[in-house]
């Protein structure tokens, strides 16, 4: 009917430049995320923030800090807010920098100004460090169930694990001898099979260890049942008793939280690598050749992270509360040291007389911990389409 | 201009557009069409040149925002559309105009059963209740042939088979007589097998029940089954229309001879097939002049410039294309008449 | 559907047996030791530490103390080492005063939260939308011991009325009508209180299943058949949407005795939270290690109620 050759492809620009995207993607992100004015505000806060706790570390530490928040004035003790000092009765020294108690001072007279640019800093980093730890083992165990999920796990795999940990655990209970036994048996197992093979060039082994080869549960299984666990726990709960337990310091309470937190991040990551690894993508890079961990850190990891960094966002928001509670309910940071949480625990026995010592840390963590979650709902939207269709 | 009736329903230069996050998307772009009574008509096109989205014009169904009608008019039985309220549109819906879907498998909902989803159109339109309610959705169900009806009543969608599944969706198109069904592409999600048995339904139900059709696809080859007259568009626009016979014989577009040029058929026999060079345009990033030209064979420079506009080829055949329409060597041995 | 049960039962068991485990590896092996049995404790004399960790079992190896508490948990016979009561007891008790708290804020959470959510999602981009979703956020961020203090200062400088336990010293000889507003208020803002964060986040899980749901084929289709409005979003789209959070009904379940330790112990109320929180701070490890067990275990029953309940729910699955 008709003459094929007179369809001749038309000239290759002029098809490319009606499809190609005018923008790249990561312009195409920052065009969405700068329509979002909630989201814009978040940033603005948090990149102050990020300031303000860097400039608070410097300021407040050392020898002879520009703003010492443990310097003790008994004699100005509650003073309001943008008061200013009564010089007659300080030494030179104990004056404030400003000239007036910006913040005001608590009941020990200390500046309180001086003491929230302190507590800044260990907001920022407990929020940053235990997400980062929730993070790091979340990616892991989510990319491992996500990625290997579906290699069975046999008996003697089970079996070495199990000495291990009881070989650690006996270790930390005070019973070295049967803990290092346990470890050397567990050494032994693992190290066995590969001198087996290598002599006797039979990967079956012996007969009589035949059971032990039999399949007992996918990686799967074994990494979703160990966030079953965690789950079961009361995390607050759980949390508050572990930081009771150990020692006061801030390195635990980041640990504890970042321990206890993984969950969301290691499921977020497993059904995104279980959806990533059906993708034709993923396939023409495992044809080509392609090794495992390329494929994870290349092709997989990049497409993966998104959402991860969503929640990562809103977990430092509620990484910092849950810092701010322990700290109101007197664990964590030892005394001297500020935190927004004592800043506000010390000030609530006196929320008729002085409630600057109220507000003014309670506020900052409502700003901040807002600014986070808007900050992080903004990614949101602005990394996922088909969500923003629906905004 | 057109003989033999009054148009059931004519849709007139209809313009929709849908804002982005950053630009405008003419998904359709001045489209003009009609049904007659008792008539099948056929909107082909490739996936994405806006078949659907005029379907759901038709019925107000298009998502507002992002969604706007930027201008046209859709006459049904001489009464415009586009002004009517929500309210007047819903006793429009389902009760004068049916549509049936795509997906069977998502359109149905699946909380709810089949009787509860055929019978609840009759109840709002028709205020039919209890036992008559129920004998109608049967008599519905085996008009569309599904056996043993009575009992399929309490089903739920994912007790169904796919081809079942959208027979449910047609009884349910049917439910209030309408004067017209828009099927939005029923057969694409089925087996080749029943699709067949869908096209036969359609064709059987609209000699019966005196149905006017509008039938949207993508596949020629159904449109050679079944329809009267044959619209076929192109990002957003009609690029020509006429009888099935006249599109078949002698398409007068480029794009209706590419797309019949890529159809298997048996004269064509262990030569490769024909395929139409690059994609359909971005609706946000149409080229100017006729939107087919990047991939026109016979583009010629005016084509880059001038949208083109349609030339009657006589018998209500039109097509969008100046250079067919003049060089007369194009066209080969399907020469205009005059 | 026996089956699954059957299933579901053994998966659960394994997972409270490494639950036990680990929680009583965590309390034991975390360094120093309860008061009672520390030797530098002046207050306690060698002999009575030494009877003490006997009447304990604390002299017997880890794997033995496991045994021994479990047993004493199943029988019943675990006693809390502070005050020698039985800790299911001592559990009950602050269970049944922690009990009102929590009904009062399960209500306000499910009655509030839905109606907001869903109309923000009707009417997406409308004011209503954009303001529920900031005063969420706003909720979501409150740091709940500074929320309290706030509404602390409203209540009792607006109200003059005193809120702080679970009711006003002195007024049980007051009359009746009085004794019971008294009450109420004082169940009222600490109940509030321990609702807000739940009604923002479910306000906006309620609000995003809606859209999700609203943009589903079904919804399209019963608009196509020109219901009007109402039946499309009551109907159609909320029958849907509502599906997961039949399932959150079992999840309510291990709120019961988590209470919450910082509001209860800003209003010095008496319930579980605080029970808890004391047992950590005295190291009263009998009644620590059996409210991790119980909240384990209503955590376990109330997954299993929401996998029944959406089985029941969803005509499309059935086992």
């Amino acid at each position: 009917m008709n003459d094929k050759k007179s369809y001749a492809p038309a000239p290759e620009t002029v098809l490319e430049k009606a499809l190609t995207p005018k923008r790249s993607r990561l312009e195409e992100f920052w065009a969405l995320f700068r329509k979002n004015r909630l989201a814009i505000a978040g940033l603005v806060i948090f990149i102050l923030f990020f300031a303000t706790a860097l400039a608070g570390l410097i300021l407040t530490s050392g020898q002879d800090p520009v703003f010492d928040p443990a310097r003790i004035r008994l004699q100005e003790k509650l003073r309001p807010p943008l008061s200013r000092p009564n010089l007659d009765t300080l030494r030179p020294e104990e004056a404030p920098r400003l000239g007036m108690y910006l913040f005001g001072t608590d009941d020990l007279g200390r500046d309180v100004f001086a003491r929230m640019l302190q507590g800044a800093w260990v907001s920022l980093t407990v929020g940053f460090v235990a997400v980062g730890i929730a993070v790091l083992i979340g990616i892991f165990m989510g990319g491992i169930a996500g990625y290997f999920g579906q290699v069975l796990l046999k008996l003697h795999h089970i079996l070495a694990g199990g000495l291990l940990m009881a070989g650690i655990a006996l270790s930390v209970a005070d019973r070295i001898t049967m803990g290092i036994l346990c470890l050397v048996l567990a050494a032994v197992f693992l190290l066995y099979p590969l001198r087996a093979r290598q002599f006797s060039g039979n990967p079956a082994g012996p007969a009589a260890s035949g059971f032990l080869e039999l399949n007992a549960f996918s990686v799967d299984t074994l990494i979703m049942r160990m966030v079953d666990i965690m789950i079961c726990f009361p995390s607050f709960f759980l949390i508050l008793t572990v930081v009771a337990l150990l020692p006061a310091s801030i390195y635990n309470i980041m640990i504890v939280i970042g321990l206890t937190s993984w969950m969301g991040a290691t499921r977020f990551v497993r059904a995104e690598f279980l959806s990533l690894r059906e993708q034709d993508f993923v396939a023409a890079a495992r044809a080509l050749g392609v090794g495992n961990l390329r494929i994870i850190f290349r092709h997989m990891m990049p497409n993966a992270i998104a959402p991860v960094l969503v929640s990562a966002t809103i977990g430092i928001a509620s990484a910092i509360l849950t810092e701010a509670g322990l700290s109101f309910l007197g664990f964590g940071v030892p005394p001297p040291h500020a935190t927004w949480g004592n800043i506000l625990s010390d000030g609530k026995r006196f929320i008729f007389d002085a409630p600057w010592l109220t507000f003014i840390p309670g506020t900052a963590v409502l700003v901040v911990v807002l600014s986070f979650n808007l900050f992080g709902e903004g990614l949101r939207d602005a990394l996922n389409p088909k969500l923003r269709e629906r905004r | 201009m057109k003989p033999n009736g009054h148009p059931l329903i004519s849709v007139q230069n209809l313009k929709v557009h849908f804002q982005g996050d950053f630009e405008t998307a003419r998904a359709v772009d001045g489209v003009s069409f009609e049904v007659r009574p008792r008539e099948m008509v056929c909107l082909v096109g490739e996936s994405g040149c806006g078949k659907t989205v005029t379907a759901l014009s038709i019925l107000g169904l298009i998502p507002v925002p992002p969604g706007r009608i930027a201008g046209g008019k859709i006459l049904f039985k001489g009464e415009e559309l586009l002004g009517l309220g929500e309210s007047d549109m819903q006793k429009i819906r389902g009760n004068h105009i049916a549509m049936v879907f795509q997906e069977p498998l998502t359109s149905l909902n699946p909380v709810f059963t089949i009787e509860d989803q055929i019978g609840e159109a009759i109840r709002i339109h028709k205020h039919l209740d209890g036992e008559g309610l129920r004998e109608r959705c049967i008599q519905l169900l085996q008009d569309v042939g599904i056996p043993s009806a009575a009992g399929r009543l309490n089903d739920y969608p994912h007790q169904l088979s796919g081809g079942q599944r959208q027979r449910v969706m047609i009884a349910m198109a049917l439910a209030c007589d309408p004067d017209l069904i828009i099927a939005d592409e029923p057969t694409t999600a089925l087996d080749v097998t029943v699709q067949a048995q869908i096209l036969q339904l359609f064709r059987s139900l609209q000699q019966k029940r005196d149905l006017s059709v509008l039938y949207i696809t993508h596949d020629l080859g159904v449109v050679s089954n079944i329809a009267q007259r044959v619209y076929v568009m192109y990002a957003g626009v009609i690029v020509e229309e006429g009888k099935t016979g006249h599109i078949f014989s002698r398409a007068q577009h480029p794009y209706t001879r590419g797309l019949l040029a890529s159809l298997p058929t048996r004269s064509k026999r262990g030569k490769r097939l024909y395929s139409i060079p690059g994609s359909v345009p971005d609706p946000a990033h149409k080229p100017p002049g006729c939107p087919f030209h990047p991939r026109c064979p016979h583009a010629i420079e005016t084509c880059r410039s001038r949208f083109p506009e349609l030339y009657d080829y006589g018998d209500g055949h039109l097509a969008r294309c100046p250079v067919l329409f003049e060089g007369g060597q194009e066209a080969g041995e399907n020469q205009p008449q005059y | 559907m026996m089956s699954f049960i059957g299933r579901s039962f053994a998966q659960k068991t394994i997972t409270l047996v490494f639950v036990s485990i680990i929680s009583f590896l965590i309390i034991h092996l975390a360094p120093g030791k309860p008061s009672q049995a520390d030797p530098l404790n002046p207050k306690f004399t060698p002999e009575m530490v030494e009877r003490f960790r006997q009447a304990f079992h604390l002299d017997k190896p880890l794997h033995v103390q496991y045994f021994y508490f479990y047993r004493d948990l199943f029988t019943g016979r675990t006693v809390s080492w502070k005050d020698n009561r039985s800790v299911l007891a001592k559990i009950l008790e602050r269970f049944l005063n922690s009990l009102p708290l929590f009904i009062v804020g399960t209500i306000l959470t499910w009655t509030l939260s839905f109606p907001a959510g869903i109309r923000s999602a009707i009417f997406r981009g409308s004011l209503y939308d954009r303001t529920t979703t900031f005063i969420s956020y706003l909720l979501i961020s409150i740091p709940g011991f500074f929320f309290a203090y706030i509404l602390i200062i409203f209540v009792v400088t607006r109200f003059h009325v005193p809120v702080i336990g679970m009711e006003t010293f002195g007024v049980a000889n007051a009359p009746w009508p009085n004794v019971i507003m008294d009450r109420i208020w004082h169940l009222l803002i600490p109940a509030v209180l321990g609702a807000t964060v739940g009604i923002a986040e479910l306000s906006r899980y309620v609000r995003s299943q809606m859209l999700e749901v609203e943009g589903q084929d079904y919804v399209r289709t019963a608009r196509a058949k020109g219901l009007p409005p109402d039946q499309v979003h009551y109907k159609h789209a909320l029958r849907n949407a509502l599906l997961p959070f039949v399932t959150m009904f079992g999840l309510i379940l291990p709120g019961l005795i988590g209470g919450s330790v910082i509001i209860e112990s800003i209003f010095s109320w008496p319930g579980m939270g605080r029970m808890a929180y004391e047992a950590i701070l005295a190291r009263d490890y009998p009644v620590i290690l059996t409210v991790n067990f119980v909240s384990a275990v209503l955590v376990l029953i109330g997954t299993f109620i929401s996998d029944l309940m959406y089985m029941l729910v969803d005509p499309r699955i059935r086992l």
